[in-house]
């Protein structure tokens, strides 16, 4: 970033322009994915502004995609929350992950705040900062990010198709690449990160093509080897108290 | 079963938000179990990596340019490239080759 130091007027403000930095490829992914989101809201029945909201309120890819199939089913109620429940479940332990990078006195206002942007790629990003996580930092990020995520939707939702294929596809590898950005540095340091990211993508491509495990959908796969392999790797490669602070 | 679609996506809402709130609240204090510790700094690389591969080469037109896309990602990110180049790098690659191969 350049000199622009001067409209800092609190002490978050580096992080909070950090995460700004951050959120902004984010939020490009987001607008693309987003648009292939607002047809599946269409279909739906659903209108831009509902689209909107659906998107600010919740930021989850899968989860609102399987809500908006829900809709159009016009299935019950219990089934939208069980639905969401399942599909959007690893963000318990991203949320967990979380609660132990925050300074442990911080309010109960900056853990519900951080909390409304966990998804994959704020989490990401979050992961990759050293030390304490400042909550400005995930704000950064989030209010670049969620209306991005959230305008892609309504305006999905209207020219959904006018959006050429080609594009579409390049702009939907960024929030891929963003991951391989926040694994692999540590992989490259650290032998078993690399081995459990091989590891890990070795199962899951299994798990993707594997008769019966197939069925699995993709939330659930994420959930089963996350506990699966991490717990392995905690068993097998305890870490000393010394590096967790790093 | 004719509810109004807001009410939907206040559900939809409303279960989300406590499954991110619920354990970033609740949990407070650190965890000292050498265990967890380790379990948890292991998940998110398990989970991003999982969530990477094979995703990355079904999310474009052909599995190929997914491929190439992952391939000069992880290399971009191995040699220090930043968040934003290795996403757009990863956007670049697919883009010239889907030129070539769609």
């Amino acid at each position: 970033m350049k000199q622009k130091t001067q409209s800092v007027p609190w002490s978050h403000g580096k992080a909070f322009r950090d995460g700004v930095k951050d959120g902004i490829p984010i939020g490009l992914g987001y607008f693309a994915v987003a648009f292939a989101l607002g047809v599946a809201a269409k279909d739906a029945g659903l209108s831009p502004v509902q689209g909107f909201f659906a998107s600010i309120l919740c930021l989850a890819s899968a989860g609102e995609y399987a809500g908006f199939t829900v809709i159009a089913a016009t299935a019950p109620l219990y089934e939208m929350a069980l639905i969401t429940l399942i599909i959007n479940a690893r963000y318990l332990l991203m949320s967990t992950a979380i609660s132990q990078k925050l300074a442990t006195d911080i309010s109960p206002l900056h853990r519900l705040g951080v909390a409304y942007f966990i998804t994959d790629e704020i989490f990401a990003i979050e992961t990759k900062q050293p030390g304490e996580l400042d909550p400005w930092y995930t704000y950064g990020a989030g209010v670049v990010a969620a209306p991005l995520w959230a305008l892609g939707t309504a305006l999905g939702i209207l020219v959904g198709n006018l959006m050429p294929l080609r594009l579409v596809s390049a702009l939907s590898v960024a929030l891929f690449g963003m991951f391989l950005a926040v694994i692999i540095p540590p992989a490259r340091k650290e032998r078993v990160v690399l081995g459990l990211v091989i590891v890990s993508f070795a199962a899951s491509y299994a798990c993707s093509r594997l008769p019966y495990l197939k069925e699995l959908s993709s939330g659930n796969r994420i959930i089963i080897l996350t506990v699966l392999l991490s717990s392995v790797a905690a068993i097998l490669f305890p870490r000393k108290k010394e590096e967790e602070s790093t | 079963m004719n509810h109004p679609i807001n009410l939907y996506i206040l559900v939809m809402f409303a279960v989300t938000y406590l499954i991110r709130a619920l354990p970033i609240t609740l949990i407070r204090r650190r965890i000292k179990s050498p265990f967890l510790q380790s379990f948890l700094y292991y998940v998110p690389y398990v989970t991003l990596a999982v969530m990477t591969f094979p995703a990355i080469i079904e999310s474009t037109q052909t599995p190929v340019s997914g491929l190439l896309a992952l391939a000069a990602g992880i290399s971009a990110a191995w040699f220090g490239a930043s968040l934003f180049q290795v996403a757009s790098l990863c956007c670049g690659v697919v883009l010239i080759a889907e030129f070539f191969l769609v």
